[in-house]
């Protein structure tokens, strides 16, 4: 199925990023007249995919975090976060939940999260070329 | 991003204002362990009233916050959470460890 509108953003890895990130993909998908529950749900499930991108793909480097938004016809939309950083050796490893490697002050929920609060998630990566999440949530029309 | 502090017979209070995410948690926690440090509360309630939104970051904060505590037995209460993010700690199992205190009505 083709997409009825799509954008692309990118930005540097600097933590700050992570609020603009999540409010710039949150704005576009305002045209699908989401529910107040569903907006908050694509905003959380894109900040976990911003952070693993920042804290983890990037660890040891500044570089670019791509995300593409895709909104497709049926209501559905597509959200993708991309990373050229460190990539993941075991990604089963990394989505069980409590699993981080990101020290005692990370939840180590990223995974859960995005999986609780978003239809699917996939995670492709490659180790030394980066990682990408991919988030598809279908938005309810309002009663 | 703001945090509060009020302190009164043996409970600290942080306010918490604006986004909770990894970027902002940092200098959250710094305010908050700061002055929790040198009072050991028995009780530590950190208030969400006016927290529009959190994610991870938020949960990894407040599970910090109770170790934190168990140092000198205190506890952690947490308050003022609106629906969105009590999403966050239905799903992350937090309730196990903290006091949810609920709004009236």
């Amino acid at each position: 199925m083709r997409p009825i509108n799509q954008t692309q953003i990118s930005f540097s890895s600097n933590s700050v990023n992570e609020g603009y990130a999540r409010a710039a993909v949150a704005a576009f998908l305002s045209q699908l007249d989401p529910t107040v529950a569903d907006l908050s749900d694509i905003r959380t499930a894109v900040s976990e995919a911003v952070t693993n991108a920042i804290v983890h793909g990037y660890r040891d480097s500044l570089g670019t975090v791509y995300i593409s938004v895709k909104i497709y016809g049926d209501g559905r939309a597509q959200v993708r976060v991309r990373d050229k950083g460190c990539g993941i050796p075991d990604v089963k490893q990394a989505m069980e939940p409590l699993f981080t490697t990101g020290g005692e002050e990370r939840a180590g929920l990223g995974f859960a999260v995005m999986q609780s609060f978003c239809d699917s998630v996939r995670v492709s990566s490659t180790v030394g070329k980066g990682t990408s999440v991919t988030l598809t949530k279908r938005f309810t029309p309002k009663c | 991003m703001s945090v509060q502090i009020s302190y009164k017979e043996g409970v600290m209070t942080a306010r918490l204002s604006g986004e909770i995410d990894h970027h902002s948690a940092r200098e959250m926690r710094e305010a908050i362990d700061d002055t929790a440090q040198k009072l050991k509360p028995y009780c530590l309630r950190l208030d969400f009233t006016r927290v529009p939104f959190m994610d991870s970051s938020g949960v990894g904060l407040i599970l910090g916050r109770v170790r934190m505590c168990s140092f000198w037995r205190g506890r952690v209460v947490l308050c003022g959470l609106s629906a969105n993010l009590n999403k966050m700690v239905e799903l992350s199992g937090i309730a196990s460890v903290a006091a949810i205190e609920r709004r009236a009505g």
